[in-house]
């Protein structure tokens, strides 16, 4: 495909809780503009790895290439500094504020001091329409009022706007219905339209297949299985994700890259 | 406007069936804006309604009961013994706003007051007094904050052993004046600090400063709607905003009026007492910080869930910090307030009793125990309550003990009504 760098390159990433070896010699490039999925089976590693990711944990061993240059985040604040904004599976926001709040918590505009309301309102409600969340009635309705996929989609909104160029999303769609799914799932379009990466750790194959360009497979550990979504069906992601190896009986090939 | 509906827009109907939403920038007329009212009211997001019901209620009762109550003298006294109650009620509207509580307020409010009056005594001026009370009572505010945010402990423990240490800091205080505090109590001789509570402007000054803060604030509403509606946004409809300046400008005449009749027997007695003026400068400053800066929002974002404002970036201790800072601040205010209405500080305050009716106060007003929602006004509104309250059966006859419970029969079913609207906002 494209011989650029990627947005962001693992590169023999190891993550060890004492004798736990969460993470084992985890290679993954993650290029601008695609959704990458990362699928495993429960305690594969997925939670950890995107947690070595956004800055949470530091890789025992390894290193993280961020446009083909070395980084190392000591928090995730240097992360989100970087261009990486975590939505995270509890969606832990506060539910008193109201849209505009929650979206420039952290970034207020100020004028003379003082809060700049207009500026901010205007800001949030322009960056709503361009990622066409047209569900949301008022921007100023407080955030405990929305909807499960509404507030998800407030969180990427507000990543969008901080400039985000990787967005990584766990479990985004877990206790959704099905119209809150695809509104959840159209942003997540939305944004690699707009050229931002976008790391999704999804337990839905329907879901994966929908959206996804790319698709990781770990499995205890090890990724045992990634390229472009197109050379998997759910049948041997199943497959890579329940036994780690490939559907016809092949060993597992790490980085079976662009296979 | 981009062409970004994919699915079709909610209807207008729809919008207004939903209780969430603003009433302020959701009506279109006057008429919505009363049913989008009605509706918030019924699933309890409608602030300071109901306890304002309540207080006329209540005032119609003690006027039933007794006569006196409405009368110009006992109003102007009303308004001067609710003032400590309520600055006390908004300097807690701070730390209840984070899903704290400030139980040591109430001496650092007395003790604000001993080193306030102490220096008085010394021949310090007025100004200097004030400012190293008030200075002091910030920085006890400060250490119970650090203390708290830094160790991460439960601020009703700090705040106890607070009260408990501040209650002893009192006694030695007014014991190391040795002879300005002789008898456990030391007066208050300068006549500023003494016209806080027992001072009235003039009528002329009561009517210009009344008419001067309704027009202002006036002119505040309507020109935060004209930039709204000129950024492109949605503004209130302007009969709401004419109605919320028509309400202000009733209260001011109103307050005006009554100040203004003549209360004294045996000499002239009227104009606004100063303490009406400090109050209302006190709840526009703080509500300006509260809903205007970065340390307000933080504050707001912090009681609703200290883990997302955390992963915003906002750093929790130092807000927390800073939100008991202002907490002693506007205690320490209190205290000169509350010395001021005593004419003097003695061993004999109930710091105890005064911060738990501040407490009640701000609860009562509609600020929750459980963080994230309050407004300083609300601090007002219930300190006019527990005040009433307390003024109306006094003047009942009724004792101590009545007055106690009472209060806390009122301040139970501000708990109840908030924890009833938790649950529904929940669901």
């Amino acid at each position: 495909m494209n011989d650029a760098e990627p947005l962001l390159r693992l590169r023999g990433i190891g993550k060890s809780f004492g004798p736990v070896h969460a993470l084992t010699d985890i290679n993954l490039d993650i290029p601008a503009g695609q959704v990458t999925a990362l699928v495993g089976d429960n305690g594969a590693g997925k939670s950890t790895l995107i947690k070595t990711i956004a800055g949470i944990w530091e890789p025992t061993r390894g290193e993280i290439l961020w446009q083909g240059r070395p980084v190392h985040f000591r928090s995730p604040k240097e992360a989100t500094a970087t261009g990486i904004a975590t939505v995270y599976q509890d969606l832990a926001l506060a539910d008193n504020l109201d849209i505009v709040q929650k979206m420039m918590l952290g970034h207020e505009a100020l004028k003379t001091g003082l809060l700049d309301e207009i500026t901010m309102e205007k800001a949030a409600k322009e960056t709503l329409a361009d990622l066409r969340v047209t569900t949301v009635r008022n921007i100023r309705q407080p955030v405990g009022s929305l909807s499960g996929g509404q507030r998800q989609a407030i969180a990427v909104a507000k990543a969008v706007m901080l400039d985000a160029k990787l967005v990584i999303m766990d479990e985004p769609t877990a206790a959704l219905g099905v119209s809150q799914t695809a509104l959840v799932l159209d942003i997540i379009e939305q944004l690699s339209s707009r050229g931002i990466a976008v790391l999704v750790i999804s337990h839905n194959l329907t879901d994966v297949f929908r959206v996804a360009d790319r698709i990781a497979v770990l499995y205890l550990g090890r990724m045992v299985s990634n390229g472009p979504a197109a050379n998997y069906d759910t049948n041997s992601a199943v497959h890579w994700m329940t036994t780690g190896t490939g559907p016809s009986g092949r060993a597992a090939v790490p980085q079976s890259a662009e296979g | 406007m981009t062409s970004v509906n994919q699915e079709p827009t909610p209807t207008e109907s729809e919008i207004l069936a939903s209780p969430d939403v603003s009433a302020d920038l959701m009506a279109n007329s006057f008429g919505d804006y009363v049913r989008i009212m009605g509706r918030r009211v019924r699933s309890g997001e409608s602030g300071a309604l109901p306890v304002i019901a309540g207080l006329v209620v209540i005032v119609i009762i003690f006027q039933v009961k007794n006569s006196l109550f409405l009368s110009a003298g006992n109003l102007v006294n009303l308004m001067a013994q609710s003032a400590f109650i309520i600055t006390l009620g908004m300097a807690e509207v701070f730390v209840l706003l984070l899903g704290d509580i400030d139980l040591a307020a109430g001496y650092t409010a007395a003790c604000g007051a001993v080193v306030a009056l102490w220096l008085l005594a010394l021949g310090d001026p007025w100004w200097v007094a004030v400012i190293v009370a008030l200075a002091g009572s910030a920085a006890y505010g400060a250490l119970q904050g650090i203390v708290t945010a830094k160790l991460g402990l439960p601020s009703f423990v700090v705040t106890l052993a607070g009260q408990l240490g501040l209650s002893g800091l009192l006694l030695y205080l007014i014991n190391a004046t040795g002879s300005i505090g002789v008898g456990g109590v030391i007066n208050l001789h300068n006549s500023i600090i003494n016209d806080i509570e027992n001072g009235d402007l003039s009528p002329t000054a009561t009517w210009i400063v009344m008419i001067a803060i309704a027009v202002l604030s006036g002119l505040g509403m309507f020109y935060g709607d004209f930039r709204r509606r000129s950024a492109g946004l949605v503004a209130p409809p302007q009969s709401v905003t004419l109605l919320k300046i028509g309400g202000v400008l009733i209260a001011a005449i109103v307050v005006a009026v009554i100040a203004n009749q003549n209360r004294g027997r045996l000499i002239v007695l009227e104009g606004m007492p100063w303490s009406v003026l400090v109050v209302l400068a006190i709840l526009f400053l703080w509500t300006m910080l509260l809903g205007r800066t970065r340390f307000g929002r933080y504050i707001y974002a912090i009681g609703g869930n200290a883990e997302a404002a955390r992963r915003a970036g906002i750093s929790i201790v130092r807000i927390r910090t800073l939100a008991f800072t202002l907490c002693g601040l506007t205690a320490g205010l209190t205290g000169i307030i509350y010395a001021s209405y005593l004419g003097s500080i003695s061993t004999g305050v109930d710091g105890g009793q005064n911060v738990l009716n501040a407490v009640a106060a701000a609860v009562i007003g509609g600020t929750s125990l459980f963080g994230g929602r309050g407004k300083m006004l609300h601090a007002v509104i219930g300190g006019l309550v527990v005040g009433v309250i307390y003024n109306g059966l006094e003047l009942l006859g009724l004792s101590a003990a009545a007055q106690l419970m009472w209060t806390a029969l009122v301040l139970l079913a501000a708990v109840i009504v908030d924890r009833i609207t938790r649950r529904g906002s929940a669901g």
